[in-house]
């Protein structure tokens, strides 16, 4: 029974890692090559979880309501990005902080403005439904399972785009020397719009894909948002394999922290206090985690030195 | 252009005759606005330093902020159901006095800024904003956790706390309490900005490497700056409890702490009155706006945005000018 519900809690902590990934590896492509810190990335996941909802509400296609949110949060990224976060890339983080914290209050407020104040619900498709028998007897949820395949091709996909396209030479050099790249004739513009809408449309595949287990509401994105920053804190800006490896962890940390702390603490006290300072602390787990990680490395695990 | 003194000496008059109008013509509620305002001035003044003086850009005030109303709500509420708040090792009992509400507040509030501001301090510039904001969140989560203080559902207490001499009860001395806060903080912060630590503090934001060099820790000058920050702001949470007779973890939410920002920036940053001035255009749009449309975040935001693209300085900067020393 408890090896079965470890391997249950493994599972789901590593699903919402790789979710959080999907979110985390966009912030900080955008931070480690534009320098821009952006609160509205998780506009951009609400707004991919709406146009899934949207469009599978109309055709009744998973397929399909996957398809929209890439390309409406890739658009509503590239709009965002050529109106507004373009100007902020020379602007001090404050203006950054503000400006897409203004995009947050435009998002959400418009978002409510058309869709009403209910949340709207996405459902798993037929295939992908029901529990899947695993080694060991363990019965998991077909879909979880499917996510945290989606996730890491996702991820293995990205690192290879990064590590052998022109694309991802591109972007890393952009990481290095802004100035240089756009010297040696690379439209620097068209890169940024490119890393941007990228972003957007990994933080919109995450939030259909979420969608589907979760409500889909206003105000969604915020909390994953600020989980993602913490991921990057624990990762290092601008790293990939530290956001993935910032991810899980976090994920792992905050599943397991909620099933086993108040368990832990049930050993030595009565249950009710023990459900009570152990769920207390399993909200505060992951936060803990951050703070050890910058009292070790104030960078990050994977972050640049000095 | 006006000097800014003389502007600011407009705002006092403006905070003292405002609230004096509502009440010539029986407006209560004008002056139950005011409060809002100047309680929301008092938070951003705080973060003013933090934000203005030290150039630390903290998207977490709201935790100091829900600490000082919990300060207040735990305070109040075990005086109001007769339960010690501890017995062992010694009693501690509730208590419906302000200034031992505020004191316990602004202590708890330093504390808490302590303990953020030596991890977060560890980093700067971008980490410090994700940190920051991710410290205020998990105050939000473990409130909303704590059961033994209403957890989701927040606090009431039903009669507002005394002030000796006072009736705290009656809108307009309770205004006056938190004019007379608002006066003091600005008096001790531009008292601050003068001394001999607001100056190093002003050094430490712009070229870090000269303090340094003149034998000064940048970092724990900016820490004491962010202790100070926290701790006004915390106040300004014990007063804004008070006020609504209420708390709640949407005390501790990032939407007040990135709210407390728009407070400062509106207004100006790193002026005096800056915050002031921000925190009475926002409570004046939240009412104007918000009779207008159910959906006023939206204009809100339209507004924030070109402040931030085309204006530099502020309101006060627009009526004042650039400063002309230093900045």
């Amino acid at each position: 029974m408890t090896f079965i519900l470890v391997i249950e809690q493994i599972l789901n902590g590593l699903q919402f890692g790789i979710m959080l990934f999907l979110m985390a590896a966009g912030l900080t492509l955008i931070f480690g090559v534009m320098g821009l810190i952006n609160l509205a990335h998780g506009s951009l996941y609400m707004v991919g979880a709406f146009a899934a909802a949207a469009v599978a509400g109309l055709t009744g296609s998973f397929g399909l309501s996957l398809i929209a949110a890439l390309a409406a949060s890739a658009l509503a990224g590239v709009i965002v990005e050529t109106v507004v976060i373009r100007r902020l890339y020379n602007k001090d983080h404050l203006d950054q902080v503000l400006a897409t914290f203004a995009l947050i209050l435009i998002f959400s407020e418009g978002t409510r403005w058309v869709f009403g104040s209910f949340p709207l619900f996405l459902e798993i498709p037929e295939y992908l439904s029901g529990p899947v028998s695993l080694p060991g007897g363990i019965q998991y949820p077909l879909y979880r399972l499917a996510l945290i395949f989606a996730g890491l091709l996702v991820a293995a996909g990205l690192m290879l785009l990064i590590a052998k396209t022109r694309i991802g030479i591109q972007i890393r050099a952009g990481e290095n020397d802004r100035e240089m790249i756009a010297a040696l004739g690379v439209d620097i513009n068209k890169l940024y719009t490119l890393i941007f809408a990228l972003g957007a449309a990994l933080a919109g595949l995450a939030g259909a894909l979420v969608g589907a287990i979760q409500s889909v509401q206003m105000g969604m994105g915020e909390p994953v948002l600020i989980l993602a920053f913490v991921v990057i804190v624990i990762g290092g800006i601008g790293s990939i394999k530290g956001a993935l490896i910032g991810s899980i962890l976090v994920g792992l940390t905050d599943t397991l922290g909620s099933v086993f702390l108040p368990q832990l603490f049930g050993l030595f006290m009565d249950t009710a206090a023990a459900t009570n300072i152990g769920s207390s602390l399993a909200s505060m787990a992951i936060y803990i985690l951050m703070g050890v990680v910058l009292i070790w490395r104030p960078t990050g695990l994977f972050g640049a030195r000095g | 252009m006006i000097q800014e003194t003389h502007f600011n000496v407009f705002i006092l008059a403006l905070l003292v005759a405002i609230p004096a109008w509502a009440i010539a013509v029986d407006e209560p509620f004008t002056v139950t606005l005011m409060t809002r305002a100047v309680i929301f001035a008092i938070a951003a003044v705080g973060l003013n330093i933090a934000l203005g003086l030290g150039g630390l850009v903290s998207l977490g005030h709201a935790a100091f902020f829900g600490i000082g109303g919990y300060a207040m709500g735990i305070l109040a509420f075990h005086q109001q159901t007769y339960a010690p708040i501890f017995e062992w090792p010694f009693v501690i009992e509730g208590t419906k006095s302000m200034p031992v509400i505020w004191l316990v507040a602004v202590v708890a509030s330093s504390l808490a800024a302590l303990v953020i501001g030596l991890l977060s301090l560890r980093t700067s510039g971008v980490y410090f904003i994700m940190i920051t904001l991710a410290f205020g969140q998990m105050f939000f989560f473990y409130c909303i956790g704590w059961s033994a203080y209403g957890g989701e559902d927040g606090l009431s207490i039903y009669v507002r706390n005394g002030f000796p001499g006072l009736n705290t009860l009656d809108p307009i001395q309770f205004y006056a309490i938190c004019f007379s806060i608002l006066a003091l903080v600005l008096w001790i912060v531009s008292a601050l900005a003068k001394s001999s630590f607001g100056l190093a503090l002003n050094a430490a934001r712009q070229v870090p490497h000269r303090v340094e060099t003149a034998g000064l820790n940048t970092k724990r000058i900016q820490l004491a700056a962010f202790v100070i920050s926290g701790a006004i702001t915390g106040l300004a949470g014990a007063l804004f409890a008070d006020l609504n007779r209420f708390v709640s973890p949407a005390m501790f939410s990032w939407q007040l702490s990135g709210e407390i920002i728009v407070f400062v920036v509106i207004g100006g940053v790193g002026r005096l009155f800056g915050p002031v001035v921000g925190a009475l255009v926002f409570v004046a749009l939240e009412h104007i706006l918000g009779g207008l449309s159910e959906f006023w975040h939206i204009y809100l935001g339209l507004l924030l945005l070109l402040i931030v693209l085309f204006s530099h300085g502020g309101l006060i900067g627009m009526v004042c000018g650039r400063k002309a020393v230093h900045d």
